[in-house]
């Protein structure tokens, strides 16, 4: 499947490439605007990078497969990342997990097979002070409890069914 | 400014344990408007009347230590950037906070971004950097948008850029970006932060050359934590007098401390250094859930070595005293954990998240790492055995010192230093007979009819 940026978007890479003296120095910026666009960073959206920014591709792949936060598969509407390090562990952090992996019947690095929900065991997101907590795509919940959890799941697959009904 | 001698609670100089300096406790600081109301840039203002040497000086003087692990002081980094060079300068801000146990920057992010670019500002005019590079960690989504936010509202008003020279009368001005990571531990570490903004894989480099020579596009750059600029201002407004005389004079100011784990109020707290660890936990946190006993407590972040929780009368939190306590301040994230912790999970869970950070350049931290957690998972499932015990130990020895950069000492550290201090508690965990550490497959492959027992025999 093709990629192309849209316009907007190849506006804002631009405007990153313009922070600094070289381009390739703009890649993470891409990255992180195709996969808002893309939803994932499949080879041809590493191909469009490289071209824009004029780099070799690999060296757009090197960057990929370093950072975790680039999704090399595609990932649920809602990604869920559950953080399982100290000192959320030491605040019932598994817990959660477990009741996260229960109700939507995955495991970790897994999707729902109606590709709604994706499920990944994280490390420290810094939020110790409000442990144990889980991010949503990009938000945070903290000081969770496993009924706070349910609740979260419960209310996420509320918004997908109302969406579906408009 | 007026507003860092004075707390809401009527605390003045003098009154030291109530100072806030890096978090004060005004409302909407986070606005420009706010922020200038409260004397905002300032201090700056007085930074570009003085020369850069003179701003290296007051620093160093100030005795300001960096805050991100090392204690550095700030003024003497600041002073091995190169004079005459035609070469751009740099200064990198580093806001990766990946240490499992710290979450202090996202506050400054959060709560008073202003002082932040302020801090930067006069930092650019000390050391002769043009541009400023905020690098933020990728999973900090919120605070990267309210950093950019603080930082659009402060080109605005012509706090940062060209307009600057206009705004300040003097020649000087700065580009400040923030840099989003993509969720990278080994990114803090300040080479790899320089190969991260170069949209590179963020793998450490060899030092020597040290950044001040050799830094970002191979060009001379200081890279500082968040919090160690953040109270820049402050000292160029009230003096590095003032400054030096707050907390342990080897370590003055205050330190936002995040703590976490089993305490009532867990969270950030702005205190003066050599605060009493006890004091913190039992006074500011609110002691341990269930009034139980503290088994151990690691005081500055995942990577630092443990405390038996028997053994913290007296401890006060700053660099010098914690090194002769034998642990380190690292980002000042305490962790606290009680009687019925299981030290064997956490020590696991902690070499586990070295396991998964280690960026593979060094074999000893990309294989030790991975070796020690598996001896620990055979602990945890009952089947280790008391020479487990040295060979973690070992392992950790032959990582530690032996890597490009301090990940290697990061993962060693917690795993000697547990099992040297809690000796008593793991040896409960494993047997005393000494096993061979792995079944022998070659046997099994063999079909050898001969069980282990009878070939020692």
């Amino acid at each position: 499947m093709d990629f192309k940026f849209t316009r907007e978007n190849l506006d804002k890479i631009n405007d990153a490439i313009k922070r600094y003296p070289d381009k390739q120095a703009a890649v993470m910026h891409a990255l992180w605007i195709a996969q808002a666009q893309n939803g994932w960073i499949s080879n041809e959206v590493m191909q469009e990078i490289a071209k824009v920014l004029e780099i070799n591709p690999e060296d757009v792949l090197g960057v990929v497969t370093f950072y975790t936060m680039y999704h090399q598969e595609p990932v649920g509407k809602y990604h869920l990342q559950v953080c399982t390090n100290v000192s959320c562990m030491l605040r019932g952090a598994y817990d959660i997990y477990e009741t996260v992996k229960k109700s939507l019947g995955i495991e970790n690095m897994q999707v729902t097979a109606d590709k709604k929900f994706s499920l990944e065991e994280v490390e420290c997101m810094g939020s110790c002070g409000s442990a144990p907590m889980i991010a949503v795509n990009e938000d945070y919940y903290e000081n969770l409890t496993v009924e706070k959890i349910e609740e979260i799941l419960k209310s996420l697959t509320l918004t997908l069914s109302k969406e579906e009904g408009v | 400014m007026v507003f860092l001698l004075k707390s809401p609670f009527g605390g003045f100089r003098g009154f030291l344990s109530m100072e806030k300096i890096v978090l004060p406790e005004i409302k909407h600081l986070h606005l420009i408007d706010v922020y200038l109301a409260n004397g905002g840039f300032n201090a700056a203002r007085k930074a570009f009347s003085q020369s850069p040497d003179d701003i290296i000086d007051q620093v160093k003087k100030s005795g300001l230590r960096g805050r991100g692990g090392a204690a550095f002081s700030a003024g003497l980094k600041w002073s091995f950037m190169p004079k005459t060079t035609t070469k751009p300068k740099y200064l990198c801000v580093n806001g990766d906070e990946s240490e499992p146990g710290s979450f202090k920057d996202r506050q400054i992010f959060e709560f008073n971004p202003h002082q932040l670019i302020e801090g930067i500002l006069i930092t650019c005019y000390a050391i002769g950097a043009k541009t400023c590079y905020i690098y933020i960690r990728g999973e900090y989504h919120k605070w990267i948008r309210l950093m950019e936010n603080a930082l659009a509202d402060a080109y605005r008003h012509g706090f940062a850029g060209e307009q600057m020279k206009e705004k300040f009368n003097t020649d000087f001005s700065c580009e400040i970006y923030v840099h989003k990571g993509a969720g990278a531990y080994i990114c803090g570490e300040e080479s790899s932060l320089m190969n991260s903004i170069e949209g590179k894989r963020g793998y450490p480099r060899v030092k020597p050359p040290f950044p001040a020579q050799y830094g970002l596009w191979g060009c001379p750059t200081t890279v500082n934590n968040v919090e160690t600029i953040a109270n820049v201002p402050p000292i160029i407004s009230n003096g590095w007098n003032w400054f030096a005389k707050i907390g342990e004079p080897k370590h003055p100011g205050t330190i936002l401390f995040g703590i976490s784990g089993h305490v009532n109020k867990p969270g950030v707290y702005e205190l003066p250094s050599g605060t009493l660890l006890t004091d913190l936990i039992y006074n500011y946190a609110g002691g341990v859930p269930g009034n139980k006993k503290i088994l151990c407590v690691i005081p500055g972040g995942s990577s630092m070595p443990p405390l038996r929780g028997d053994q913290l009368e007296g401890i006060k939190m700053d660099a010098e005293s914690l090194k002769a306590a034998g642990s380190a301040i690292g980002t000042g994230g305490v962790m606290v954990m009680d009687e019925d912790t299981d030290l064997v999970k956490v020590l696991a869970r902690i070499t586990k998240f070295y396991y998964h950070e280690s960026c593979g350049q060094c074999t000893p931290c990309r294989e030790g790492t991975g070796w020690m957690l598996k001896i620990l998972n055979r602990i945890l499932r009952g089947e280790g055995s008391v020479n487990d015990l040295d060979l973690l130990i070992s392992v950790a020895n032959n990582i530690e010192g032996n890597t490009i950069c301090a990940l290697g000492d990061a993962a060693a550290w917690p795993v000697k230093f547990m099992i040297e201090r809690f000796r008593d508690y793991f040896e409960e965990r494993v047997s005393k007979e000494i096993k061979l550490p792995v079944a022998n497959k070659v046997h099994s492959m063999r079909k050898t009819e001969f069980p282990l027992a009878e070939i020692k025999n």
